[in-house]
């Protein structure tokens, strides 16, 4: 299909590209207003066409799954998974890792637009920053489920329990993500209310936090990576080259998943997104998707070269080991994915198929998916510190309940962008408030509340 | 009309949603009705005063004593001053027979489904000191010839992983060097057992299961009472017998001597003697983590 700025997306009868602001009278902002903004949001939130309710309610109903899933789990305890003793992290660590690098790969659309000024990419950075909330979003959700005792989450509390910070890795990864969530609701919920109120946003309360969110975003998986390559007794985990490879994932991962939502957005959205941006993200992940490939080819062959201990968790995870094989077919699916996405991404008709790109997204995105969740927490359990091999597979309650996280961190972005989207088209303002059926596209332009 | 259709629709849909994740969230039930405000509150082990600690020790003194119809003693022995325990074990005369685990079991109070126990013991290969090629499974008449046997429990480290990754500071290292666990501040977060190197630890999948005949009524508020579902628990080298001046069930149990128990403060002590006379080594020298756990060969 051919990919231009303005192939039909269903609203684009009308134009409602942003006006400028400098159009608009501006209003001063008060407290009043600030509520009236958070009122329209959530107005906006619960008003849509069929397939937004669609949407939703499906989420919903996949979310209330995975509550009544973690309900159970809570009651009878952990023994619902998969895990043991031996295999004592799985499918909701392996999830939370993915969603940390998600997180931070989200803010690729930030890099671009701030640090080299790249216009166009200036009008999608809230849509990465919608995702990295979202992705934050599933982060706590994952580590949660995860918890034997969720009721003593309040232990974790500075001044209320006892948080082993700077000494424990995990207190440093609660810092690094609860702050990554708090400067990017800032950003996006500061645009978002002076675009609301139709003034010029002021440079100094975005731009400072938006280059802390760089640096942030790098040091979320950093800290994430330091978690595992900190323990000494995991030979599989002890590496000097997991945090950069952590940070390469993210940019597969983030930039994959934000090329698809700009396909899905031109579609079912009104708003003006350009071909630019998808342009610049495909060309990172040429580098990141070959980078990653590089580094995880680097690690297989430092393991089986030298051998030793360090070679035994690698053959497991690829050859399997005395006749144990759980993991190979998803690695191999994994490097096939991967293998296959690099080549799609170089081929020069992937610039002009938006289609075949998604595809090599998508590969992209479930390729480290895999790699990087259940195939980096599993091998550091298989074989175990005494060299016994025990496998793990997620159990149902461990898919129902992951499902449920994914939805809720889906709830939270199609939310986030709807309310985004309404705000940037023009359709929420101070002034007004437009539903998005009624009234009819021609009046809809300043309609009264 | 078209508009009010469409808000009582909605108001159908979010409380038809209330509903369902009411229903959802019900099976939680089970959990919070065995949960006090005042377990929920309970404060820190090593922020209760004197007081407090004997409030919460009789509390569930009490508690422990109407589950099981019989009397049981909760004791919080603190360290007794100057001493450092140390444990040593001679591979040249242990037969691997896990009498060793067996009284752990049932020392601690171990989930009898699971037949959890603080120790394993590998099968291991003369002349080699790889774990790759040991065996924990094994199944057969006990000693096998061309094997030795090497019993694992916790090390009790110096520089213990566990404890540093501890994101709530729920396990510490007691002054007399026995790592230990608030059961009662664990997150079960499981980052521990993620960072110890000798599997020495347990986590309560489920809430540990024990018939009241069989329960060991001389419990510790740190070592071997009950433990609850979710939390971590590891080897105390039996420190509600030790700190009593006692030997730990599982050097009790040990049918060829093979343990030798002791203050490594103590230059009289038979663990000194050790360390002294035989050629000891401990387990994972280069991981730095310091173990008070010593191996050694006679012959």
């Amino acid at each position: 299909m051919s990919r231009s700025p303005s192939s039909a997306p269903p609203e684009s009868s009308t134009s409602s590209g942003p006006p400028p602001p400098s159009t608009r009278g501006g209003h001063q902002p008060d407290a009043p207003s600030y509520f009236l903004f958070l009122w329209r949001a959530f107005r906006t939130a619960f008003d849509g066409r069929w397939p937004y309710y669609a949407w939703m309610t499906l989420l919903t109903i996949c979310a209330l799954i995975g509550a009544n899933a973690w309900a159970h789990q809570v009651a009878d305890g952990l023994v619902r998974t998969g895990m043991s003793d031996h295999v004592s992290w799985g499918f909701y660590i392996a999830n939370f890792t993915f969603s940390v690098g998600l997180a931070a790969g989200a803010v690729m659309m930030v890099i671009p637009a701030y640090l080299y000024d790249d216009h166009e990419m200036h009008d999608v950075v809230i849509i990465g920053e919608m995702l990295a909330i979202a992705a934050i979003v599933w982060c706590l959700g994952f580590v949660i489920v995860d918890m034997g005792r969720p009721d003593r989450l309040w232990h974790m509390l500075p001044g209320l329990g006892r948080f082993n910070f700077p000494r424990s890795m995990l207190t440093w990864d609660v810092v690094v993500l609860s702050g990554y969530l708090v400067i990017n609701l800032h950003i996006t919920g500061y645009l978002l209310y002076m675009r609301f109120l139709g003034r010029r946003p002021a440079k100094r309360w975005y731009v400072p936090f938006v280059f802390v969110s760089i640096g942030w975003a790098v040091s979320v998986h950093a800290v994430t990576a330091f978690l595992y390559a900190g323990l000494g007794g995991r030979p599989f985990w002890n590496s000097a080259l997991l945090a950069p490879r952590f940070i390469v994932t993210a940019f597969v991962a983030g930039p994959a998943f934000i090329i698809v939502l700009l396909e899905v957005l031109r579609r079912v959205s009104s708003y003006r997104i350009g071909l630019g941006p998808t342009r610049t993200l495909h060309q990172i992940m040429k580098v990141t998707v070959a980078a990653n490939l590089f580094m995880f080819a680097s690690e297989v062959f430092t393991s089986l070269y030298a051998g030793g201990a360090h070679a035994s968790a690698v053959q497991y995870l690829l050859f399997g080991l005395h006749g144990k094989s759980g993991l190979v077919p998803w690695m191999w699916t994994a490097i096939v994915m991967n293998v296959a996405s690099i080549i799609i991404l170089l081929l020069p008709r992937s610039h002009q198929d938006g289609r075949l790109l998604a595809f090599a997204c998508v590969l992209a995105f479930i390729g480290v998916w895999i790699e990087k969740g259940m195939g980096l927490i599993v091998p550091g359990f298989v074989p175990s510190t005494l060299h016994e091999l025990v496998e793990y597979t997620p159990s149902w309650t461990e898919w129902r309940v992951s499902l449920g996280v994914a939805a809720a961190g889906l709830i939270v972005l199609t939310v986030a962008l709807k309310i985004a989207l309404a705000v940037l088209t023009g359709r929420v303002t101070i002034e007004g408030y437009v539903p998005s059926i009624r009234p009819p596209a021609p009046a809809r332009e300043v309609a009264a509340e | 009309m078209d508009k009010l259709k469409r808000r009582s629709l909605k108001v159908l849909g979010a409380s038809l949603g209330a509903g369902a994740f009411a229903v959802a969230m019900e099976p939680l039930r089970a959990f919070t009705a065995g949960l006090t405000l005042d377990q929920f509150l309970r404060s820190h082990f090593r922020e209760l005063d004197p007081e407090e600690l004997k409030d919460l020790l009789s509390r569930l003194e009490q508690e422990a004593s109407e589950k099981i119809g019989r009397p049981v003693t909760m004791r919080a022995d603190p360290p007794i001053e100057g001493v450092q325990f140390g444990y040593a074990l001679n591979l040249s005369v242990c037969v691997g027979c896990r009498k060793c685990a067996e009284a752990c079991h049932i020392e601690n109070n171990h989930d009898r489904a699971t037949n959890n126990s603080y120790i394993r013991v590998l099968e291991m290969d003369q002349g080699s000191l790889d774990l790759e090629r040991g065996n924990a499974d094994y199944d057969h008449p006990v000693p096998q010839p061309g094997k030795y046997y090497l019993p694992i429990q916790c090390q009790q480290c110096e520089n213990p992983p566990c404890v540093k990754v501890c994101p709530v500071e729920a396990t510490w290292k007691e002054p007399d060097g026995i790592v230990v666990v608030d059961y009662d501040w664990c997150i079960g977060c499981r980052y521990c057992e993620a960072a110890c190197p000798y599997h020495a630890r347990r986590f309560n999948w489920t809430a540990p299961v024990v018939p009241p005949a069989e329960v060991n009524t001389d419990q510790g508020y740190l070592s071997n009472r009950i433990r609850p579902q979710g939390v971590m628990e590891k080897c105390t080298f039996c420190l509600h017998r030790t700190r009593r001046g006692e030997m730990p069930a599982c050097l009790e149990a040990c049918p060829t001597g093979a343990r030798v128990f002791g203050d490594l403060a103590d230059e009289n002590s038979p663990i000194r003697w050790v360390l002294a006379n035989k050629r000891v080594f401990v387990l994972k020298e280069e991981l730095g983590t310091r173990p008070r756990f010593f191996y050694f060969f006679d012959k």
